[in-house]
C-alpha cells in the first residue's frame, strides 16, 4: 500500500481518560486536497499534531511514502516535507516577514553556526539564494509591502497569509492547513481560497485542510473526512458528504444511524 | 531624491550589517573616535591652559580648543580624548564587559533563555586563562602558554562547560532556568575555594597572565602590551610614548570589534533566526524544522564562549582577582545591561554596557569635581547637593562612610542603578536601542508625525 503519499492506520490518541482520536484511519494521495471537517473538539487539530509528531499517538501507525514516521522528532518530520499552519497564528512575532519566511527555509539550508558567524563565503551565498526563493513566495502571496514589518504589527488576514508563506518556504510535499480562513471576511476568504487553489495547480502540493467554512470546503476539496468526538463518521466526495445522514446529524443534532 | 526611502538593488545590500549610509558613517566615526581616544590630539585635549597665552599658536599642540571655554577650563569630567588619563581604564572595562554581554545577548536576548550564570562562565574563562597562561609556582598551577592559546582556550573551556550545563537548561524555561543557572554562580565560587591551585589565594586571588603576544614561551614578546614603550611614528620623524594602559585598551577594543562582528553575523544568519524562532514560539519552531535541543545547546555554548573570553580578558586586565569576584552581582549587571541597552540587538548591548559601566564613574567624578567648587554658580550647586560636614543637608555625602540621610557616591550609584532598571522595564522595554529607534523614526517622518 505504498502508493499513497500519506497513510494513517487506525491511530488512537488519549490524554489520561480522554480519547481525543479514536482509531481513525485515512490516506492522502499526491497532489490531492483532502479536507477534515467536524464540530468543535472532534479531534481535527489533534490529528495535525500527531502528523507533525508534536503528540505521539498510543496506537496505530503513520506512514510517509511507505515509511513509518512514528516516534520521529517534529523537526525530522518537517525535513521530510510535511509543513503546516496553525489554527491560532503561531508566527515568530518579533521577527520581520522576510525573517519568518527565511526561518521556513531553515530545513532546506545547511550553513552552520560557525559559517554563519563569519558570513562571507558559502554562508552568504546560501543566504542570498534562499532569499531569492523567499521573494518568490512573497510575490506569490502578494505581501510585498509588508516585507520588512515585524509580523506582530500586521493585520490578522495578512498574518494568516504570512503563515501560509512560511509553510510554503519549506518546499513541502504535504501542507497541513489548520483553519486557513477562520475569522476572515468574505474578501480575505476568497483571496485565501485563490492561493490554496494556486498552490495545488502551480506547485502541485498535496494538502490536508481543516476548516469550518463549509462553502469553501465543498467548493475546493477533492475528498472530505468527517470527524465527531474523535471518531471518523464519514469519508468521501463533497457531494456524498453533503447527503450523508450521519454528517447532518453531527452538525444539526439527531441520532446517528451507524 | 532627498528624503526618499533608500532603495536596495540587491539582497546582499539589503542584508548588510549596516544597510544605510548613515549607519556606515556613524559606526565608522564611532570606531575612529574610539581608536583616537587614547591619544593626545592637538587642539582637542592636552594640558588645559589657565589663561589664553600669546604664543599659543607656536606651542599649538599643547593647548586645547575645549580648554578655551570657561567651564571646561575648570576641568569638567567629560569623556574627551583621553591621553593616558583616568578614563582609559573604565573604557577598557566597557569593552571587556561588552564582550561578555554580547554572549548573554545571544543566549537571552536572541534565544530567550535568561541565564543568571554568566558570571560563572566568566570565572571558568578566567581560571582557564590562569592555568594555561599563568606562571606556575609551588602553590599554583600554570603552563605559561602564550596569549593566542590561553585567550581562545578560555572561551573554548567555558563553551564546553556551557554544553555540559545545557541539557538541564533545555528542559527548563523562564524563571526556572534563571534559578538553576543562579546555582552555577555559587558552585563556581565554591570551586574557587576548593582549588586554590587554580584561582589562587581566596582573598587576593592570583596574578593572571598578561596580554604580551609571544609566538611561544620566549623571553621577549613579539608585541609588548604590558609595559610602556616608545614607538617611532610615521616616516620616523617623531617618536611618542605608548603606555601599557593604551595598549591594553587597543587589545580589548580589537577583541570586542571582532566578537561584535561575529555576533552580528550570527544573528542575521540561519542560526540566529532559529534562536529567535525558539524565543518567540518554541513549538512552532520545532514544527518548522528547528532542532530545539541542538540550538539551545549551541546558544549556551556560544554565550559561554563569549563569557569565557571576556573572563580571561577581565582577569588579565585587573591583574589580580579573587574567585569570588565572579558573583551574582556581576550576573545581575549583565541582565541590567541587556534591559537598559535593549535585548536582542548588538548595538543595544554595546550602548547598555557603556551606560552601565560609565554612569557610576561619571557620578563619582562629577561629585569629586563638585566638591572642589567653592564659589559662583557651581559653588552654590555644590553647597546645595553635597554634604561635606555636619550641618550640611545635601543628599550626596563626600565621606566614605555616610550614616544618616546623605548617601555617599557608591550608595547613590546602587540607587540610580536600581531605579534605571525599573524605569526602563516600565517605560521603554526596548531600552536605549528603542529610544534611538523612536528618535530615528521621528526624524524620518519629519515634519509629519507618522
Amino acid at each position: 500500500m505504498a502508493d499513497h503519499l500519506l497513510e494513517v492506520d487506525d491511530i488512537t490518541l488519549r490524554f489520561g481518560g480522554v480519547t481525543a482520536i479514536d482509531s481513525v484511519g485515512f490516506h492522502v494521495n499526491d497532489g490531492e486536497l483532502f479536507s477534515i471537517i467536524g464540530p468543535n473538539g472532534a479531534g481535527k487539530t489533534s490529528i495535525f499534531n500527531t502528523l507533525s509528531q508534536v503528540y505521539r499517538p498510543q496506537e496505530g501507525d503513520i506512514r510517509w511514502k511507505g515509511q513509518s514516521i512514528m516516534g520521529q522528532r517534529p523537526d525530522k518530520v518537517a525535513e521530510l516535507g510535511i509543513a503546516r499552519t496553525f489554527q491560532n497564528i503561531e508566527l515568530f512575532a518579533n521577527m520581520t516577514v522576510v525573517d519568518n519566511l527565511l526561518t521556513g527555509r531553515h530545513v532546506r539550508m545547511k550553513n552552520s553556526w560557525l559559517a554563519g558567524a563569519f558570513w562571507f563565503g558559502p554562508a552568504k551565498k546560501e543566504e542570498m539564494e534562499n532569499r531569492l526563493k523567499v521573494e518568490d513566495i512573497i510575490d506569490f502571496l502578494e505581501i510585498e509591502q509588508y516585507r520588512k514589518s515585524p509580523v506582530a504589527l500586521l493585520p490578522y488576514g495578512i498574518q494568516k497569509r504570512v503563515e501560509l508563506g512560511r509553510a510554503l518556504a519549506m518546499d513541502p510535499v504535504l501542507l497541513l492547513l489548520d483553519e486557513p480562513v477562520a475569522g476572515m471576511n468574505q474578501e480575505e476568504t476568497e483571496d485565501m481560497a485563490r492561493f490554496i487553489l494556486d498552490i495545488r495547480r502551480e506547485l502541485g502540493i498535496a494538502m490536508i485542510m481543516v476548516e469550518h467554512d463549509m462553502g469553501l470546503v465543498m467548493d475546493i476539496a477533492d475528498r472530505i473526512m468527517v470527524l465527531d468526538f474523535g471518531q471518523k463518521i464519514a469519508e468521501g466526495l463533497p457531494e456524498d458528504i453533503q447527503k450523508n445522514p450521519d454528517v447532518i446529524a453531527a452538525y444539526l443534532g439527531g441520532e446517528l444511524t451507524g | 531624491m532627498q528624503g526618499r526611502p533608500k532603495l536596495f538593488t540587491s539582497y546582499a545590500a539589503d542584508a548588510a550589517i549596516f544597510p544605510t549610509r548613515t549607519q556606515k558613517v556613524l559606526v565608522g566615526l564611532g570606531v575612529l573616535i574610539l581608536f583616537l581616544m587614547p591619544f593626545d590630539i592637538p587642539f582637542i585635549s592636552g594640558p588645559v591652559p589657565r589663561a589664553f597665552p600669546d604664543d599659543w599658536a607656536i606651542i599649538g599642540g599643547r593647548y586645547t580648543i575645549l580648554g578655551q571655554i570657561p567651564i571646561l577650563n575648570e576641568g569638567i569630567p567629560l569623556i574627551r580624548f583621553l591621553g593616558d588619563g583616568n578614563w582609559l581604564r573604565p573604557m577598557t572595562e566597557v569593552f571587556i564587559i561588552a564582550t561578555a554581554a554580547l554572549g548573554l545577548n545571544i543566549l537571552a536576548g536572541v534565544g530567550g533563555q535568561v541565564s543568571l550564570g554568566h558570571a560563572f562562565f566568566m570565572g571558568v574563562g578566567a581560571s582557564t586563562a590562569a592555568v594555561l597562561g599563568g606562571q606556575s609556582s609551588e602553590k599554583l598551577w600554570g603552563l605559561g602558554l602564550p596569549v593566542w592559546i590561553w585567550l581562545p582556550g578560555a572561551g573554548i573551556a567555558a563553551a564546553l562547560v556551557g554544553i555540559l550545563v545545557s541539557p538541564t537548561a533545555v528542559k527548563l524555561r523562564g524563571l526556572y532556568l534563571g534559578i538553576v543557572t543562579l546555582g552555577l554562580v555559587f558552585i563556581g565560587i565554591h570551586l574557587s575555594r576548593v582549588f586554590p591551585q587554580i584561582s589562587g589565594d581566596t582573598e587576593a586571588g592570583r596574578r593572571y597572565p598578561e596580554f604580551d603576544i609571544r609566538l611561544w614561551k620566549e623571553e621577549t614578546p613579539l608585541i609588548n602590551v604590558s609595559s610602556d614603550d616608545t614607538v617611532t611614528g610615521i616616516l620616523g620623524l617623531n617618536t611618542f610614548e605608548v603606555t601599557d594602559r593604551q595598549k591594553t585598551y587597543f587589545f580589548c577594543l580589537i577583541v570586542l570589534i571582532f566578537m561584535a562582528f561575529l555576533a552580528k553575523n550570527l544573528i542575521r544568519s540561519r542560526t540566529g533566526r532559529a534562536l529567535q524562532a525558539i524565543r518567540d514560539r518554541d513549538i512552532a519552531a520545532e514544527v518548522m524544522g528547528v532542532n530545539e535541543v541542538k540550538y539551545k545547546m549551541i546558544a549556551f555554548a556560544i554565550s559561554s564562549f563569549y563569557a569565557g573570553v571576556a573572563g580571561a580578558l577581565f582577569a588579565s586586565f585587573v591583574g589580580k582577582i579573587a574567585g569570588n569576584q565572579f558573583n551574582l552581582f556581576l550576573s545581575v549587571e549583565f541582565i541590567a545591561i541587556l534591559l537598559i541597552g535593549g535585548a536582542g540587538t548588538v548595538s543595544g548591548t554595546l550602548l547598555g554596557t557603556f551606560f552601565v559601566i560609565i554612569l557610576p564613574e561619571l557620578v563619582e567624578k562629577g561629585t569629586e569635581w563638585l566638591a572642589e567648587q567653592e564659589s559662583g554658580i557651581t559653588g552654590a550647586i555644590a553647597d546645595f547637593v553635597l554634604t561635606e560636614g555636619p550641618g550640611d543637608f545635601g543628599p550626596v555625602s563626600t565621606a566614605n562612610v555616610a550614616p544618616g540621610w546623605a548617601l555617599n557616591v557608591f550608595d547613590w550609584n546602587i540607587v540610580i542603578y536600581g531605579v534605571l532598571i525599573v524605569v526602563f522595564l516600565i517605560f521603554e522595554p526596548l531600552g536605549l536601542f528603542g529610544i534611538w529607534i523612536k528618535i530615528r523614526n521621528y526624524w524620518k517622518g519629519w515634519p509629519f508625525t507618522y
